[in-house]
């Protein structure tokens, strides 16, 4: 084993597919480089696994540089394990030491079933979206971009809301699997610039309305999703999404 | 000569999209509902044409390999997009950014459509400002710019370092708002494994759905191919661990010719690799240059820390080489020195493979500023030190950071080590004017064609391609074609095309499961990669590519009969996707080999070391090869040569040069 | 965008969050109102102020309407809150192997049920110790003033050590649950701002600390005589 490098136990939750039942299994790797991010070492241990004739671990990864929202494990009781604004791609082994035991889990709620062993399927996301996460302006329609001066304060706040990489670690984490921190990024988001005005009402309750119908759970306000956020969008969205809410329903 | 109509319409340049606009067919709206459109891919080609051909009335289906159409890589574009706006005055105008896009891609892109290009760019900021994409913003609410990429003006907007992803989730936000409308299907988790060509028209495609393994037929009567670039035939590269090439390839097995496919842009200011167990590159942006100085110890081998190294006994090669552009050369420029430093032995790190990026200076000299500007007299060195990191830390604060999470080193304090990493790829699918590939009713859009960056792409300029060709070219363009298909029913996908093409890539599959061989798909997939990254990477020659070619069809042999593929058909199984995607990538790259073996030039991106000057510049060839080179596969791994020549009208023909 | 498909307010999950944020805010309210009447017993005249206080209480007509209100806010919070645990556990029908919530929020915070479960055992107790009596089976004579005499009922309750041990453990539930509940009421009114949340945060915490001494200090003050 070279200078640095670490003996690990992994517990990985394998289940064939959405309707098998799963359990944790136990996997020892070795000399495991520090410099290696979590999903290579997924990679090293998939190696493994083929080679020996087993199946591989599925999970979900596309651009591996914490953009793309794709990647999702849940580890040792973590969304994206436990380091602080980092998606599982971009958490490298250093965070660990030599001899630990790492629980790996895919994420947990009814509303993101899980397809095989820790891929799940989160296109409950992109069914909300598509009930109010856009402005309606048709290609062609749009004005010269700088008439819509937007202060900066403001066009600044939109972007850290809009910074969303709707991975779903805020659900994963909340104790009651709420999907509100993303639903009120977008809403936000959208509240906070002039071209969002418009629809500002519908979007509000239709989005809210999806996020009930698929299965979420109910904000009980811990935080836990903010802390948990790899971008950390801020739990003022949620404070922003219940007053436009509010608001929505006092005028229709 | 003759296959090649590039259909560029005729009158002066930049009267040739207006025109062309006010004098293309139409299809009347009753008529566009019975039309069906095929979308491959969701990135911002992709998303931005299904949202707006739907909006048009079209019946559109997407399909995407991710789980969501917001995962397309677009989304990790981290510094800008390029629009003539002139916002700030700067004698920016349609023409500067036509002519720095020629001159960026060395004269090897077609004038016409780079025209077309920065005329639409304009509009692209406005659409994307008007569907609530928060770009940066001055103190006065309008929009911000910046400079990029060695150009002169300031010309690209940006948002944050997230560009990419903010530009990607406006035009996702505008297809799940058609997906919601019902006009739009949204196929995600399918992977498109064939195109079905009937009586010589694209008609639709086979998809495999992912979850279940259930092969699909799919009616349309176009198909559009948005499915990015192949950066992933060199298996690391700063592309995403899906991006391939399979829809491309399988697109150019039935007709549509390969478009320059040994283009390749590197990308200088990448996190070098770590060790074997690699598995991609991760970009850090450009806009680090403006600050930062890169160098390399003068003495060979040296194994002192950078911070021991004094001053004198430095050397700022690109200062030293170019000294009116320095740290500020173009992608292929930096790239290649950085290489000639290392290949000649002054790399640094532990690989040698590695130069550092210095910003020690600009500490320093922004520590100066700000004390200046605080009214601080007589700062310590230690206080100079804090402002100029905090000044350093508002600029480029979410680089550093990623910088340290990725290497565990503290990039305030100790030189970053950079290194070139494929990054994009210019080649692609050929496309005519209208982005139509040589198989008619079938189109290639954004990184996936080969249209607009000749040999080399400026910076911030991938992004304006794929929403130019989304949002404004595709949705005119597509009605020369379908105004001619207004009478054609939708074919049953028992039609024998369907069945013929099904039973096709099920053969495929069920080979890549029965060799149940003894290497892994990326064991074969890393050795593909270093054969392409050694002898058709940042500089090529003859005798390495002839090699390249030798052993890429032995790996080609070897893979057929050994390679390894667990589990089964009727599953999610990653590996049987890789499998089929490494399997196009061996094609290709044999084919890429190909085509940077005939073009015995430099040109941007493409360094063929028999083509430099007496100091070691790129040398091109105008007269031999001012033109794109199309391939068509004749089957069985043979391939023909067309060339469409590229003719030069508005714009003077140059050498390029940074000096 | 049409709203066709919106529920109604109250049956969507931020319209169930407003009806615990304003019960709870509803309650708190109550809080100060109890713990101001009931330090009364501190003026230590053997509760003739106290007496005085709780007959207000017992006849204000505004008082006695506002009872209902408030046994109406209770049972909304506690009826809501039942109704949303349930419908949280049935969001993630799978739960982790490993949970490790401490490293992301406190767990008094995702612990609200339960301390919620205890108080309300501990309300029953405490209503079936005075309110039962002094509303229906009647109070033991007057004091001094001729008043009902509800302070008599204290002392004689709180000469039980073990109730005085329940109620003071009960208030370090209470305590815990303000904790959490106070500020989060504000979080689901939409007052988040980054100028005053930690100001509304901070006067949670005292607000749950200060308030919980005070209930508690009362049993304890009287079992061991220092209020006779």
């Amino acid at each position: 084993m070279s200078h640095g490098n670490m003996n690990l136990t992994l517990k990985v939750w394998r289940q064939k597919d959405a309707k098998a039942k799963g359990q944790l299994v136990t996997y020892p790797l070795t000399d495991i480089s520090p410099d290696m991010s979590f999903l290579e070492m997924f990679d090293v241990l998939n190696e493994q696994l083929i080679n020996k004739g087993e199946e591989p671990i599925a999970f979900d990864h596309d651009c591996r540089e914490g953009i793309c929202g794709m990647c999702s494990m849940f580890i040792n009781g973590q969304p994206h394990g436990p380091k602080r604004g980092v998606t599982t791609c971009q958490l490298h082994m250093r965070s660990f030491k030599n001899g630990d035991t790492i629980v790996v889990e895919p994420w947990r709620a009814a509303a993101f079933p899980v397809i095989k062993d820790l891929t799940v399927d989160r296109t409950a996301f992109d069914r909300i979206i598509a009930k109010g996460g856009f402005i309606s302006v048709n290609t062609g329609n749009a004005q010269d971009a700088n008439n819509i001066p937007i202060p900066k304060p403001d066009a600044d706040a939109a972007f850290n809301a809009a910074a969303c990489i709707g991975c779903g670690a805020c659900v994963a984490t909340c104790k009651n699997s709420s999907a509100m921190l993303f639903v009120s990024a977008k809403i936000s988001q959208l509240a906070l610039l002039p071209q969002g005005q418009v629809e500002r009402v519908a979007r509000a309750k239709n989005m809210v309305a999806q996020m009930d119908a698929e299965g979420f759970g109910n904000c009980s306000n811990t935080g836990a999703c903010e802390i948990e956020c790899p971008k950390g969008i801020s739990l003022e969205n949620i404070a922003r999404m219940n007053r436009e809410y509010y608001m929505a329903n006092i005028k229709e | 000569m003759s296959k090649l109509d590039s259909k560029i319409p005729e009158g002066p340049l930049e009267q040739k999209w207006e025109k062309y606009k006010s004098s293309v067919p139409l299809v009347n709206p009753a008529n566009k509902r019975s039309l069906e459109i095929i979308v491959v891919g969701s990135g911002l080609a992709g998303a931005s044409a299904a949202s707006t051909l739907a909006e048009m009335g079209y019946k559109v289906k997407v399909f995407c390999f991710q789980d969501s159409a917001r995962r397309a890589h677009s989304i990790a574009a981290q510094g800008g997009i390029n629009a003539a706006k002139n916002y700030q005055n700067d004698g920016d105008s349609t023409y500067r950014l036509f002519y720095d896009t020629i001159k960026g891609g060395d004269y090897r892109a077609r004038e016409a459509n780079v025209y077309r290009l920065a005329s639409v760019s304009a509009n692209i900021i406005d659409q994307c400002v008007a569907s609530g994409v928060p770009l940066a913003r001055e103190y006065g609410g309008m929009l911000s710019n910046r400079s990029f990429g060695g150009t002169q003006v300031q010309r690209t907007f940006y948002a944050a370092g997230q560009t990419g992803q903010q530009l990607l989730l406006g035009a996702y936000s505008g297809l799940q708002r058609q997906v919601g409308l019902g006009t739009v299907e949204m196929c995600a988790r399918h992977e498109m494994l064939d195109v079905v060509v009937i009586d010589g028209k694209a008609r639709g495609i086979i998809a495999r759905d992912l979850i279940s393994g259930k092969l699909e037929r799919h009616f349309g009567h176009a198909v559009l191919l948005c499915t990015g670039g192949y950066g992933n035939v060199f298996y690391l590269s700063t592309n995403a661990m899906g991006s391939n090439v399979t829809a491309a390839w399988k697109a150019h097995k039935k007709g549509a010719f390969f478009g320059n496919p040994c283009f390749t842009q590197i990308h200088p200011t990448c996190i070098p690799v770590s060790g074997d167990h690699q598995s991609k590159l991760t970009l850090m942006s450009e806009s680090l240059r403006n600050d930062g100085r890169i160098w390399v110890p003068k003495k060979q081998g040296d194994t002192r820390k950078p911070n021991e190294i004094p001053e004198e006994e430095r050397d700022y090669y690109l200062e030293r080489r170019y000294p009116a552009f320095g740290n500020l050369v173009p992608r292929d420029v930096a790239s290649r020195a950085a290489k000639e430093r290392c290949d000649a032995g002054y790399g640094v790190g532990a690989s040698k493979m590695a130069v550092y990026l210095d910003y020690k200076a600009a500490i320093d000299r922004y520590g100066k500023t700000q004390a200046k500007k605080l009214g601080v007299e007589n700062p310590t060195a230690a206080q100079l030190r804090e402002f100029g990191k905090q000044v350093v830390e508002e600029k480029y604060g979410n680089l550093f950071e990623m910088y340290e999470q990725i290497t565990g080193e503290n990039p305030y304090e100790v030189p970053m080590r950079i290194y070139p990493a494929v990054h994009y790829t210019m080649g692609g699918l050929w496309v005519d004017y209208n982005l139509m590939t040589t198989v008619p009713g079938m189109y290639a859009l954004g990184e996936a064609n080969f249209s607009d960056h000749g040999a080399n792409r400026l910076g911030a300029s991938a992004l304006m391609q794929g929403l130019a060709d989304g949002y404004f070219v595709i949705p005119m363009t597509i009605g020369a074609y379908l105004s001619k298909e207004i009478g054609v029913k939708p074919i049953s996908t028992d039609h024998e095309a369907f069945v013929n093409a099904e039973k096709e890539v099920q053969a495929t599959i069920d080979k890549f499961l029965s060799i149940k061989g003894s290497k892994s798909v990326d064991s074969f997939h890393k050795r593909l990669g270093k054969i392409m990254w050694d002898k058709c990477g940042m500089a090529r020659n003859e005798k390495g590519l002839k090699e390249a070619i030798a052993e890429i069809r032995a790996l080609r042999e070897e893979f057929w009969r050994d390679v390894r593929v667990p589990g089964t058909n009727n599953e999610l199984n990653p590996e049987l996707e890789k499998a089929g995607r490494v399997a196009d990538f061996i094609e290709l790259g044999e084919l890429m080999c190909m085509d940077a073996l005939n073009r015995s030039e430099s040109c941007g991106g493409h360094f063929r070391e028999e083509s430099q000057t007496e100091e070691g510049e790129a040398l091109r060839k105008d007269d031999e090869f001012s033109y794109v080179a199309a391939w068509e596969n004749k089957g069985n791994h043979t391939y023909e040569l067309h060339k469409e020549e590229l003719k030069f009208e508005a714009i003077k023909i140059a050498a390029r040069s940074y000096k | 965008m049409s709203t066709a498909t919106s529920p109604k307010f109250l049956q969507s999950s931020l319209g169930k969050k407003l009806v615990m944020g304003l019960t709870g805010l509803f309650l708190i309210s109550f809080l100060v109102v109890h713990a101001t009447l009931n330090s009364f017993i501190f003026f230590n005249d053997g509760g003739l102020i106290f007496n005085e206080g709780a007959k207000f209480m017992a006849e204000n007509p505004i008082i006695r309407a506002m009872e209902y209100v408030l046994f109406l806010g209770l049972i909304l919070h506690c009826l809501q809150a039942l109704f949303l645990t349930l419908q949280n556990n049935k969001a993630r029908p799978v739960k982790y192997a490993v949970n490790n919530g401490n490293a992301n929020s406190k767990w008094y915070s995702r612990s609200m049920g339960l301390l919620g479960t205890l108080l309300l055992i501990f309300l029953i107790v405490h209503l079936a110790n005075f309110w039962v009596k002094s509303r229906f089976t009647g109070l033991p004579g007057h004091d001094a003033n001729g008043n009902e005499n509800l302070y008599l009922v204290m002392q004689e309750a709180f000469s039980n050590l073990w109730l005085v041990v329940l109620y003071a453990l009960a208030q370090i539930s209470l305590a815990y649950h303000l904790m959490h509940g106070f500020q989060s009421a504000f979080q689901t009114l939409g007052w988040n701002h980054p100028k005053y949340t930690p100001v509304i945060k901070s006067i949670g915490f005292w607000f749950s600390i200060v308030i919980s001494l005070v209930f508690a200090a009362m049993p304890i003050a009287m079992y061991a005589g220092l209020v006779k």
